[in-house]
């Protein structure tokens, strides 16, 4: 808890460990990004071609992680499934990450009656589990790529909005601050100025760890069939559809957890590995 | 203390208000004529007469604000409408399903709660060696995967290859003892994989914290044995945080039974929630829902108030 991060009298070994989160998470998540950008480059089959021939395959060189009980090929879904996740889990945390830093920045400096409205309303919000009040709007907006994005962009706001404001409350009392203000600047250049680079940190760390719950709940609504329709390739979906023919073989159910798991982990790593690096005071 | 208990009290019936607020309005805030989306959305053609009739079952035919009002003074006297489907009172249909989604959350809280404390004080009291990253980079996977391939892993194994227990279904205990306590233990081990990890993680970060205060090296000074160093003094104030933790947890299981109960076909609270998706069933979905955060809200002031019980500062702030 008490020594500075980054600082040269660290022993290189602890340094090494305490980087080895990043060191790990990020070549993780950077080849996910290269799979899923350059899948139809990369992969032999189309994601969604049948093959009424090859159903349940194991993997072979044709099919190098066998196939779904449509004789698609496995890996071919699960990169262009990365493709959803991934734009699921960006689009979202930018939403929220957006959403959160206005209302909590908002909350910090409009006065009483606002702050006390937009935190109440954020700790409500927070006591609904994200995944029912997730599946509750989804119900009734239809299951979609762009419905799943903003429900869960408008669940994790309070998350962000929390982190704001606290931290703009601690910072805007700054000296710093202060003679900012005391030089005549306006809230608005105040805000944009000293206080959002300052608390660029914790967002981040916070942004990170969001991705990876995104992730959960987008692939548990998917594993609901709340996701993007088929043929679309999410990841929990093929989980759940592959767990209908179990008896049959159980790797079709293996490979998507491992790529859901793997994925969520690194933005877990990254978000830790981030907290320490950017700001060893929130390590708990 | 009484004080404490009033004021924390208070606060969540504030809080119990603005959800049943959020709630409310949702269905409104949604893009689309409410009566519409209950009824399916674009793709259904409902003819006037059952746009007419939802609409009066709804009572959206009223202004807004009367509806809210109404809405909140049926919802606090535990009304909370009939079924679309069936017209049986969601409440009753509630009352039914909550017990088995108890005997999920319970168990699992016992199991994660039984596991991950002393594994996070072992992972701690081993900081340095082996066995301290290889526990914690055990529980960072144990978040990391979600609930679901957790339980159908578990399926996988045990009920498909290894052929143990059964893949899933639900036995009351009242019928066949044994057959509940089978059908049970796949879907309480699902449950708890997650929340283990998180009081492991929790037990250890806070084992490690208070292991650096200086009352541990007087302690240690005064001779006192390594053991009863841990036990007796580390561990008593470690637990302080990890309760609230643990508290948090059992707030969230009962929404992470969803996908669990799903995969188990495990007749609780969330599989009601499931099955009235299809059908557009509103007032059990919004039921549902609410009683989840109802339920979060009311652990969660349990919890803060056990806190304010065990640590004295609270209480006085």
């Amino acid at each position: 808890m008490s020594e500075a991060g980054g600082g040269a009298r660290i022993p290189l070994r602890r340094r090494v460990r305490r980087h080895a989160q990043i060191l790990i998470a990020l070549p993780l998540l950077a080849g996910l990004v290269l799979v899923a950008s350059f899948a139809p480059l990369l992969m032999r089959h189309d994601p969604n071609s049948l093959n009424p021939r090859v159903k349940v395959q194991p993997p072979s060189q044709t099919y190098v992680l066998g196939t779904d009980e449509f004789g698609r090929d496995i890996l071919s879904r699960l990169a262009y499934g990365a493709r959803i996740t991934l734009i699921v889990a960006f689009a979202s945390v930018v939403l929220a990450a957006v959403g959160g830093t206005a209302l909590g920045t908002v909350a910090a400096y409009a006065g009483r009656a606002v702050e006390m409205v937009i935190m109440r309303i954020m700790d409500g919000m927070l006591c609904f589990p994200p995944i029912l009040l997730g599946i509750f709007v989804v119900t009734f907006l239809g299951p979609s790529l762009v419905n799943l994005i903003l429900v869960i962009g408008v669940l994790y706001i309070p998350r962000f909005t929390r982190v704001v404001h606290s931290s703009t409350l601690a910072i805007r009392e700054l000296e710093y601050v202060e003679s900012a203000r005391a030089l005549g600047s306006s809230a608005i250049r105040i805000i944009a100025r000293a206080i959002l680079p300052n608390i660029l940190a914790p967002i981040m760390v916070q942004a990170s760890l969001a991705a990876g719950h995104a992730i959960l709940m987008e692939s548990g609504l998917s594993f609901l069939g709340l996701g993007p329709p088929p043929p679309a390739p999410s990841w929990g979906r093929m989980v759940e559809q592959s767990g209908r023919y179990m008896q049959l073989s159980i790797l079709p159910i293996i490979w998507p957890s491992a790529a859901i798991s793997a994925t969520v982990l690194g933005f877990n790593l990254l978000g830790d590995g981030l907290r320490d690096l950017l700001d060893p005071r929130l390590r708990n | 203390m009484l004080q404490y208990v009033l004021r924390r009290t208070g606060l969540s019936l504030v809080l119990l208000f603005v959800i049943a607020t959020i709630l409310f309005f949702s269905l409104h805030l949604l893009p689309g004529d409410p009566a519409l989306l209950v009824l399916g959305g674009d793709a259904a053609q409902p003819t006037p007469e059952q746009i007419a009739l939802v609409r009066a079952k709804l009572g959206l035919d009223q202004p807004i604000w009367l509806q809210y009002v109404t809405w909140l003074r049926r919802v606090t006297e535990g009304d909370l409408g009939r079924s679309l489907v069936d017209d049986r009172p969601v409440a009753r249909d509630l009352a039914n399903r909550l017990p088995r989604t108890l005997q999920l959350v319970i168990p699992a809280t016992l199991i994660a709660t039984a596991l991950g404390l002393p594994l996070g004080m072992f992972a701690a009291r081993r900081r340095g060696r082996l066995a301290d990253p290889l526990a914690s980079s055990t529980a960072l996977m144990g978040f990391s995967v979600p609930v679901f391939v957790v339980g159908m892993l578990l399926v996988a194994l045990f009920s498909i290859t290894l052929g143990w227990l059964p893949p899933a279904g639900y036995v009351p205990f009242g019928e066949d003892p044994l057959g509940f306590l089978r059908h049970l233990i796949l879907p309480t081990l699902a449950l708890s994989a997650s929340p283990m990890a998180i009081t492991m993680r929790m037990t250890r970060s806070s084992f490690l914290e208070q292991s650096s205060l200086d009352y541990v090296r007087t302690a240690r000074a005064k001779g006192l044995p390594e053991p009863a160093v841990a036990w007796r003094h580390v561990l008593r104030n470690a637990l302080l945080p990890v309760v609230t933790v643990v508290g948090l947890q059992i707030g969230g299981m009962f929404a992470g039974a969803v996908l669990v109960e799903y995969i188990f076909s495990w007749p609780g609270l969330n599989t009601l929630l499931l099955n009235s998706i299809s059908t557009r069933d509103y007032p059990i979905i919004q039921g549902v829902v609410l009683l989840a955060a109802v339920l979060f809200v009311f652990v969660n002031l349990v919890t803060d108030l056990c806190y304010a019980l065990v640590n004295p500062r609270i209480r006085y702030e």
